[in-house]
């Protein structure tokens, strides 16, 4: 059987969006896939040595707060200062207490796994962003790299 | 239950630790070899089958126990 081939464009920095490329990159280099994620925008913040991710109830009305407040609450209010260090800090609690691997644990295992991690120069360039501050073993690269691999790919995610 | 050569306790990990954690048990061991996996994540049921499934190592049993939930792997 040859081996599939899994291509992911992780394009979003919160805490809760970061799960998905990590989740499925990982799981499917344990079920046999050559797998790459390509970081563009602020996927970028994914692979910051110091991942300092958050959530925001803010332009979401499908996320799930404490004591039923996304029925009741008023938007206006979850954008008061403090609301989002809030959540992100009962977010990472509910998941460490349901068993939810924390994303570096995930991106670990993504790298023992040789998943293929591609930040996105452009995006590099734009933000001024320091290499410096992204963890070891990614790859600096642009869109026609992505595609000499995922024009391959039997799929293709774009997150 | 049957012998196996290796035990994993994957208790209170969620999705998709158990498989990860499966398949890095599995790769030094040898072909023929039984990994055991313990879990409580309920979709872990239909994960190990689809794990199985994809990656040929056979699943030999899975049943559920006292809330967890038993597998039996046997390496490719």
């Amino acid at each position: 059987m040859q081996e599939k081939k899994l291509a992911i464009i992780a394009t979003k920095g919160s805490l809760d969006w970061a799960y998905p490329p990590f989740i499925l990159a990982s799981t499917a280099s344990a079920l046999g896939y050559d797998t790459e994620i390509f970081f563009t925008f602020y996927g970028l913040q994914l692979l910051k040595k110091n991942l300092s991710l958050e959530v925001t109830p803010l332009g979401n009305p499908g996320m799930p707060m404490p004591m039923n407040m996304d029925k009741w609450f008023p938007v206006m209010l979850t954008a008061l200062p403090g609301m989002q260090s809030m959540m992100t800090t009962m977010m990472k609690k509910k998941m460490a207490d349901k068993g939810v691997a924390s994303l570096e644990e995930l991106r670990e295992l993504c790298q023992e796994a040789e998943v293929r991690l591609i930040a996105c120069q452009m995006t590099v360039d734009l933000f001024d962003m320091n290499p410096g501050d992204f963890i070891d073993g990614i790859e600096y690269a642009g869109a026609a790299r992505f595609f000499e691999f995922a024009g391959e790919s039997d799929i293709c995610l774009y997150i | 239950m049957a012998d196996f050569d290796q035990e994993l306790d994957a208790s209170g990990l969620n999705c998709p630790l158990p498989i990860l954690r499966a398949k890095k048990t599995l790769t030094p061991m040898e072909t023929g070899q039984i990994l055991h996996i313990i879990a409580t994540d309920p979709g872990s049921v239909k994960d190990f089958e689809a794990f199985s499934r994809q990656t040929g190592n056979e699943l030999m049993e899975s049943r559920e126990e006292g809330g967890k939930f038993h597998f039996l792997i046997k390496k490719a």
